[in-house]
């Protein structure tokens, strides 16, 4: 059997380490926090202004002064800081940010990262994931391995318009998990149940070692 | 001289032209400067630029100014909460100006500065790095990206002092300092102005020398996305 969304969630929380400041980006990555590991403490960043995210709020308690970067209503955390956009993308580019997990439309063996626009549809924008590739320490993906139509979304070279290149440096599917290395990926663990030989046959990017 | 205004029309008097280009603060619907903005619409003025990092929603914030026609071209990261901006958009009526969020914030934070321009990674390699200069740092490659120097500055904090003085509530901070202090002139709106003297000044996020005209004014800060969770995990 495949992992599903909180199984891979649940992979991804291993990445985590400990006393590390992270960013989460919507979709999948939003479940991450439901299982970080026993004894890891991590600070999330949210990239509208504020390090040391909380849960959502008590129905009653939501502040329209405290939103996330999906703009969805959350709380503080004992150690929360806030600060102005330019200060918060300042730890991005800077470095500060130890790593971003997000989910991806297409990502490549070369470690490209496409997951803002498709041509021909609706474009709402990049927000702040170009930023984020750019400039954090680690970048993990986690998405299906294929689309709807079954076709890999794990490509020898992404065909959508980037959002970074050469930036991802682990992807989690629901597959497994595989590092992106010099001369394409290497598969670094299977989905229970999956094997070598269906992790491959659903992937078009090269396989290495 | 009082920076301190009776309404956002009086503050906003003289010192908006058709074609200008706005900063605006906020993040979502959160910090925004509604009021400002409804004295915008109320004004006629057209054919604006406006750097915000989105455009508000359909009718609220600065969607009401995309419902009237009075913008020309946005400069954002993310616009996907409004109907009208996309239809104006893909019939031509809008021009849109993508830019990486961050790199929105320091083309303010830079311009506000003095920096006419600062060079980053983000988008080395997509569609945003198509025709700017690129430059290698340390074996890496860098973009050059420029401050957006604005007319105008429309911005929104909690508090103020009279002498503009500003202290900001949670996440709406976001863009509204470096917004403030990218315009030739900036107005900023507050829930409370306060005496000179009453606020700690080692509590200040925005010194006064960024704040030209400030007014007072009560806000709907409307949520745009009500999460919850139930009272039964506590």
């Amino acid at each position: 059997m495949p992992w599903d969304r909180n199984q891979m969630a649940a992979r991804a929380a291993k990445e985590l380490q400990d006393g590390t400041y992270v960013n989460l980006g919507i979709g999948i990555p939003t479940l991450v926090p439901n299982f970080i590991p026993e004894g890891v403490t991590v600070t999330l960043q949210s990239e509208n202004g504020m390090l040391g995210m909380g849960p959502f709020p008590f129905e009653g308690d939501e502040d329209p002064d405290l939103i996330n970067a999906g703009k969805q209503t959350i709380t503080e955390v004992p150690n929360t800081a806030y600060f102005d956009s330019a200060t918060s993308f300042g730890m991005i580019r800077g470095g500060k940010i130890a790593m971003a997990i997000l989910g991806a439309m297409e990502v490549d063996e070369n470690g490209d990262l496409a997951n803002w626009m498709i041509p021909g549809k609706l474009v709402k924008g990049m927000g702040g994931a170009m930023d984020l590739v750019a400039g954090v320490g680690r970048v993990v993906v986690v998405m299906d391995h294929t689309n709807k139509h079954g076709d890999s979304k794990v490509l020898k070279s992404c065909t959508l318009p980037l959002t970074g290149k050469a930036v991802v440096n682990r992807i989690i599917t629901n597959l497994g998990v595989m590092d992106v290395v010099e001369g394409g990926l290497k598969i670094v663990e299977l989905a229970d149940g999956v094997t070598e030989e269906e992790l491959r046959a659903a992937t078009e990017a090269t396989i290495v070692g | 001289m009082s920076k301190v205004y009776g309404s956002a029309a009086e503050a906003l008097d003289g010192l908006l032209t058709d074609g200008m280009l706005i900063a605006a603060g906020g993040f979502g619907l959160c910090g925004i400067p509604e009021l400002l903005i409804d004295a915008i619409v109320d004004s006629g003025v057209k054919d604006l630029e406006i750097a915000s990092n989105n455009c508000g929603v359909d009718g609220f914030g600065l969607g009401k100014l995309l419902d009237t026609k009075q913008i020309k071209k946005m400069m954002s990261s993310y616009v996907g909460e409004n109907a009208e901006f996309m239809r104006q958009y893909l019939s031509g009526e809008l021009e849109l100006e993508f830019n990486p969020q961050g790199t929105l914030a320091e083309r303010m934070r830079a311009a506000g500065h003095g920096i006419p321009g600062f060079y980053t990674k983000t988008g080395v390699g997509t569609v945003i790095a198509e025709g700017k200069e690129h430059k290698e740092f340390n074996g890496e490659t860098y973009i050059l990206e420029e401050g957006i120097f604005a007319d105008l500055s429309i911005v929104k904090a909690w508090k103020a002092d009279e002498s503009g003085n500003a202290i900001f509530r949670k996440t709406a901070r976001n863009f509204n300092p470096p917004a403030a202090m990218c315009g030739k002139i900036c107005v900023m709106e507050v829930e409370e102005i306060v005496p000179t003297g009453s606020l700690d000044p080692d509590h200040i996020h925005l010194p006064g020398i960024y704040v030209h005209r400030l007014i007072q004014g009560e806000h709907e800060k409307r949520i745009e996305q009500r999460t919850t969770r139930p009272r039964e995990e506590a």
